[in-house]
């Protein structure tokens, strides 16, 4: 997957370069916005990571001006800026996500991964399949094999982005800013309650486990 | 009465010139009155000299030439009248001898004093009643006794006074009708412009600071005011543009190094496992910085927080469904402390509305919930209670926990403060602060109290479109990019 960088901070820019590459992409950076804005208008990106603020043009700048050219490449903003209003601000200007610094290369990357897959024509699903685990999104029911599964209404969201997220890794703050669209760190692991109340719904009783714990990353579902 | 009138009675320029005008009609009335009462009193004492001086001439002639002579004399005098001077003398039983009038006037016999009567008078064949003041003089004589009558016609001074009478309620009516008019006017023209002062107040206070009052032109204290308003609120607006800059280069500039510092700590923690090292150290400071970044990010919240450079992002929201999604967010966590968190709902989901960003208030409360559950031992009750007060929206989260001591309570709403029996415990010691922040920054109050055992805490908030202050920003907005940079 082809990602564009870009970043003015040189030591976290090599530093996510570095990291994308050996997780498998293909990426290009720029360090201001003018040379970042060339670049994405220039040639296909699967993902374009923008820092908030850079030197020539600012990063809403550059976003703005991608998506007045119809460019649609998923952007992920990094910013360094206080945030009260400012991931609104970021959203409104046509970023994707928001990630604030300093932030874990894991949140980053899983982030990223799905941003990408977001990309991927989507197809309206009403069935989303994992293993045997499978889940009606227009009757809102949950079986496993041939057993129904009780969810309550979070509880089901939750399932639905973890499958539709199948196989990727999956942040607890991912979760809780979909899932409860909560924008700030609970002092307590909150979350980890509620996937372990979850798999207890899902794997108990079950020979192989869907719902995985990914070590210092998250969380992920997938059928091996 | 339709509320705009209400509120011009309401308005202080108007009760000045209700007061003023009351005040006016006193003294006009006062004055007039005393006129009258002066003039009346000049003109009895001017008609009671010519009385008085015509008696003692009257008398004189008496004296000199006897009942007749007084006789020949009254009748002379009444065939060539002054000014309306009216002359009787009778005898005892009343019966006229001479002068101008017919009949003997029905008076007390009071000799010597002034009176007042009505009498007939015949003038070029039309009769009329007229007043008159005059004197009895009753004379003794050895052929009996005999009265002297001298008068003179008042007719005039009642009519003067007459016009008095009617005159006054007339001028006090239209000097109320006039007053009040006036007033009216006066006040609506300023009520008019405190409004607009006002409602420009409302909306800067609801986050809008690029608004100014407006100045009319009319170079008076009304457009000194709105002048030095606005002076004031460039200046504001400046410092909280600075503000804002230095947060956020406060933010960008620790946020930067301490990026830098996680990268390495990965990039070694990624090497040395890589060669089969052990990696809980790093692990270790890793965790350590994620700490660090928390408390910063927590203390740059409550600057901004506190700040209030964030209004414009408030929209209207239901406190009852705020509370119930974190009381869902944390429901786990309880039963998994075998805590019982309760929800009561108490109203209905409309009249919990307030003005607020949702992300700040949900942050507020998810920090009192987390406090109430980790100081409530296992066993306990949490409650979350969302209750609507005659003039607030209460948010009030109850536990059954050790509670905080009432003196300690102030002090635990300061940043870092940690009381000694969770010292042990994780935190950063500025949950509480935030909370007390997220209340500054929506006019709110956050209240600790005594559960009997344990804490309540209570987040207040005003209700909304309280008088003279417009819904704060009824389109929730989002300060657009200009204003960013």
């Amino acid at each position: 997957m082809r990602i564009l960088v870009v970043e003015d901070d040189l030591e976290a820019q090599r530093y996510l370069v570095q990291g994308l590459k050996e997780s498998g992409h293909v990426v290009d950076d720029a360090a201001d916005g003018d040379l970042g804005l060339s670049l994405a208008l220039s040639r296909p990106y699967d993902v374009a990571i923008i820092d908030r603020m850079l030197p020539k043009m600012d990063g809403l700048g550059v976003v703005a001006e991608m998506r007045e050219h119809g460019n649609t490449t998923p952007v992920l903003f990094l910013s360094a800026l206080s945030e009260v209003d400012d991931r609104v601000k970021g959203l409104k200007a046509g970023g994707d996500d928001y990630l604030t610094k300093p932030y874990a290369f894991v949140e980053l990357l899983a982030r990223v991964d799905a941003l990408m897959r977001r990309r991927s024509p989507v197809t309206v699903k009403t069935r989303l399949q994992v293993g045997d685990l499978d889940l009606d999104l227009l009757t809102r029911a949950a079986k496993r094999g041939d057993q129904m599964i009780d969810l309550q209404p979070r509880e089901f969201r939750l399932l639905e982005y973890l499958m539709r997220h199948a196989g990727q890794v999956v942040t607890r703050t991912m979760l809780l800013e979909s899932v409860w669209e909560y924008h700030f760190d609970p002092q307590t692991n909150v979350i980890d309650v509620h996937i372990s109340r979850l798999r207890a719904k899902i794997d108990k009783g079950f020979d192989t486990p869907l719902l995985h714990t990914i070590r210092g990353a998250g969380y992920m579902i997938r059928a091996r | 009465m339709t509320r705009a009138s209400f509120g011009l009675l309401r308005t202080q320029a108007f009760r000045i010139v209700l007061v003023y005008v009351l005040l006016f009609a006193f003294s006009v009335s006062a004055l007039l009155f005393f006129t009258y009462w002066n003039t009346r009193r000049t003109l009895d004492a001017q008609t009671d000299q010519i009385i008085e001086a015509e008696i003692t001439g009257l008398n004189e002639q008496y004296l000199r030439l006897g009942i007749r002579g007084l006789d020949e004399s009254v009748m002379y005098h009444s065939l060539h009248p002054g000014q309306g001077e009216l002359y009787i003398l009778a005898d005892a039983q009343h019966r006229v001898l001479a002068g101008n009038l017919d009949s003997w006037p029905s008076i007390t016999n009071d000799p010597g004093n002034f009176v007042e009567f009505d009498y007939e008078r015949r003038l070029s064949g039309i009769q009329d009643s007229r007043r008159a003041r005059g004197r009895l003089f009753p004379l003794q004589t050895p052929g009996g006794d005999f009265y002297l009558l001298v008068a003179e016609d008042v007719h005039d001074r009642d009519l003067t006074q007459r016009m008095f009478t009617t005159t006054l309620p007339w001028t006090v009516a239209l000097i109320l009708m006039f007053g009040l008019l006036g007033g009216a006017l006066m006040s609506r023209n300023m009520l008019r412009r405190l409004d607009s002062i006002n409602r420009t107040s409302g909306e800067i206070i609801a986050g809008n600071l690029t608004r100014r009052v407006p100045v009319s032109g009319a170079h008076d204290e009304f457009d000194a005011l709105a002048e030095n308003l606005n002076r004031m609120l460039d200046r504001i607006e400046r410092l909280m543009k600075g503000l804002r800059e230095v947060t956020d280069s406060v933010a960008h500039d620790l946020r930067t190094p301490l990026n830098r510092l996680r990268q390495r700590l990965e990039q070694s923690q990624a090497r040395l496992s890589l060669a089969g090292s052990d990696t809980s150290e790093i692990e270790r400071a890793i965790a350590e910085t994620d700490q660090l970044i928390a408390t910063f990010n927590a203390l740059l919240l409550i600057a901004e927080t506190d700040a209030g450079t964030a209004r414009g992002t408030m929209t209207p929201l239901d406190l009852a469904s705020v509370a119930a999604d974190v009381s869902e967010l944390y429901e786990p966590l309880a039963e998994e402390k075998n805590v019982t968190l309760n929800l009561v709902r108490s109203f209905g989901a409309k009249e919990a509305m307030i003005e607020g960003n949702r992300s700040l208030i949900s942050q507020a409360l998810a920090n009192l919930v987390d406090n109430a559950i980790k100081y409530t031992p296992p066993g306990g009750q949490v409650t979350i209670r969302p209750a609507l007060n005659f003039q607030s929206v209460d948010i009030c989260v109850a536990d059954s926990g050790p509670g905080i001591p009432q003196e300690e309570r102030p002090r635990v709403i300061e940043r870092f403060v940690r009381l000694e029996a969770s010292r042990h415990s994780p935190g950063t010691g500025l949950g509480l602060s935030l909370v007390a922040a997220v209340a500054h920054f929506h006019n709110a109050q956050l209240l600790l109290d005594d559960n009997a055992p344990g804490l309540t805490a209570t987040l207040r908030f005003p209700k909304p479109a309280q008088r003279n202050i417009p819904g704060p920003a009824k389109v929730p907005q989002i300060p657009s990019r200009d204003a960013a940079e």
